[in-house]
């Protein structure tokens, strides 16, 4: 569903780049964390994704497309298959719940009946079902996050990129909200999620891929927030790239949760 | 439902920035009244030169049955005297200064009157007779309008020369200048306008720089979403053309249709009718003004 081949991505010459030589594929259907440090790419890989940034090198493929060939005027339809959920909830504070989810379908021109049928549908998804008229000032946080997956979710987009859904929500919130989204894979949809909430990934127990300093140091299934496996063959490139000695016995306190706690 | 929503879009987005769309409407109000005035100016003059103004220099009437001129004292001009005169003109000594000349009978002076003074009350109380015929002459060069005028003021049944450049071509230039200065005033009245437009336009996306973003991420068109920031600007812009429109058409219409006309009977005014002619003219500078600029600066300021 989402395919890097080689990506790099520079911001600025002189520094090191934000993505480097990345190689990823993520199928149809799959749940993957995207985890490390503040700064190690994951915010610049999703841009790839939806095509806000162009990779300096390299190809990136959304469903089987390459988003570098696509023409300005078609990246609408390439975003309407992405829903995309963010830290800050992003509503519309002078909407009502169910005017903020059916304002999504009616910028891409849904009629009217289509709206009236399929919002309280995703609502009730999410768990909102009669919380339609509430303001978003009136709801939680997590009811506030809630309504964004619905937003997000609302045109039935393939892929669901979720950047650090929880990070504003507290632990209870925050299963909660994974919940959400765990129903929402099962439904097919690819769900690709940005964190550094370690507590969700190791419950969760679903694909990790760890980068730092733009490049992917690990890239497991089913598998915690650190890696409880010694990292093989990856010590030299995790010297490389942070530029000191890092333990690569990959018991937890080592160098990526560390930045991360920051 | 799109178009619904657009709509509704342009009507927050006029109400959100009410205080900027009226200072946009005034600016293109005034501006393009001044355009339209320097229009209207060019109109007046074409209205005063008349049938002959463009074609001849000199004008050679001859004596009707109330002339007073003392070359009329024999009457009305006889077919025999106007021969003359044509002879006259053809001849060597006088042809070597003209390009060509025309007879213009009553008649025809009075359906070129009846065009000139369309707009005015004058046209309903003059009849064929009471105007002139008269040779209508252009001059190979005209300043020596001299040795026309010397040639046949003494001549039985002219009543009189007139050397037509002379009578209006001040006025003209002052009415040139004075639309010149119209249009300088236009211009940079233009350029606050798209200013002003590109400012409010930037406003207005930036307060609404929240539902744009999630519009785009939704996969919203290009046109849709900057569609209603371009249509606020242009509808702004119209109104603003529209009364600058029916400005026109009431000075035409009261100043000069009912009081100078009164004043100046003699001379052809445009009727307000005529100055509608401008508010298309006006309407489409306004809206694509309004267009372009908001257009560019979305390109700036609005990342689609």
């Amino acid at each position: 569903m989402i395919r890097f081949e080689n990506v790099t991505k520079v911001y600025d010459q002189k520094a090191r780049p934000a993505l480097d030589s990345v190689n990823l594929e993520i199928d149809r259907g799959e749940f993957a964390f995207l985890v490390g440090a503040s700064g190690s790419g994951k915010s610049t890989f999703l841009r790839l994704v939806l095509k806000e940034d162009r990779a300096t090198s390299g190809a990136v493929y959304v469903a089987g497309q390459n988003v570098a060939r696509i023409s300005s005027w078609r990246v609408p339809r390439l975003r309407r298959g992405i829903g995309v959920v963010f830290q800050d909830f992003r509503l519309l504070p002078q909407k009502n719940v169910f005017a903020n989810v059916a304002f999504a379908m009616q910028v891409i021109g849904k009629s009217r009946s289509v709206i009236r049928d399929t919002v309280p549908e995703v609502l009730k998804t999410v768990g909102l079902e009669g919380k339609e008229h509430r303001m978003p000032h009136e709801l939680s946080g997590g009811e506030q996050q809630r309504v964004a997956i619905a937003r997000a979710v609302v045109n039935r987009p393939g892929i669901l990129l979720a950047d650090e859904p929880t990070g504003n929500l507290d632990p209870t919130t925050s299963m909660g909200i994974m919940g959400v989204l765990d129903k929402i894979n099962q439904n097919g949809t690819t769900v690709v999620m940005a964190t550094h909430d370690d507590d969700i990934v190791n419950e969760m127990r679903k694909r990790v891929v760890e980068l730092k300093n733009g490049v992917v140091i690990r890239d497991e299934a089913k598998a915690l927030y650190t890696s409880m496996i010694p990292v093989v063959g990856q010590s030299r490139r995790l010297k490389d790239a942070s530029g000191r000695e890092t333990p690569d016995d990959g018991l937890p306190g080592n160098g990526a949760e560390g930045e991360a706690r920051q | 439902m799109r178009l619904a929503f657009i709509l509704s879009e342009i009507g927050s987005g006029l109400r959100r920035n009410l205080s900027m769309v009226v200072s946009v409407i005034l600016v293109t109000f005034v501006s393009l009244t001044f355009v339209g005035a320097a229009g209207m100016l060019q109109m007046q003059i074409n209205q005063m030169k008349g049938y002959w103004y463009d074609k001849v220099q000199v004008a050679i009437f001859l004596c009707s049955d109330g002339s007073t001129a003392p070359g009329c004292a024999s009457g009305p001009v006889t077919p025999e005297q106007q021969q003359g005169l044509n002879a006259l003109l053809e001849s060597p000594a006088v042809a070597q200064y003209i390009n060509d000349f025309q007879f213009e009978s009553r008649d025809e002076a009075y359906k070129h009157f009846k065009d000139q003074f369309s707009n005015s009350p004058i046209v309903d109380s003059v009849t064929p007779d009471q105007l002139p015929a008269s040779f209508r002459i252009n001059m190979k060069d005209p300043e020596k309008y001299q040795i026309i005028s010397e040639t046949f003021s003494s001549q039985p049944g002219v009543e009189t020369v007139i050397d037509q450049r002379q009578l209006l071509e001040r006025l003209f230039s002052v009415m040139n200048g004075a639309s010149l200065v119209a249009v300088g005033i236009a211009g940079v009245m233009i350029v606050c306008a798209i200013l002003l437009i590109a400012t409010t336009i930037r406003l207005s996306a930036f307060s609404r720089r929240r539902e744009t973003g999630i519009m785009r991420l939704v996969g919203a068109s290009k046109t849709v979403i900057q569609l209603p920031f371009i249509l606020e600007g242009v509808i702004a812009a119209v109104i603003g053309a529209a009364l600058a429109s029916g400005t026109l058409w009431a000075v035409a219409q009261f100043f000069l249709g009912d009081y100078m006309s009164r004043q100046y009977p003699d001379t052809a005014f445009i009727s307000s009718g005529q100055t509608l002619i401008l508010a298309p003219a006006l309407l489409i500078l306004g809206g694509s003004l309004a267009g372009i600029s908001s257009l560019l600066t979305l390109r700036r300021y609005l990342r689609v």
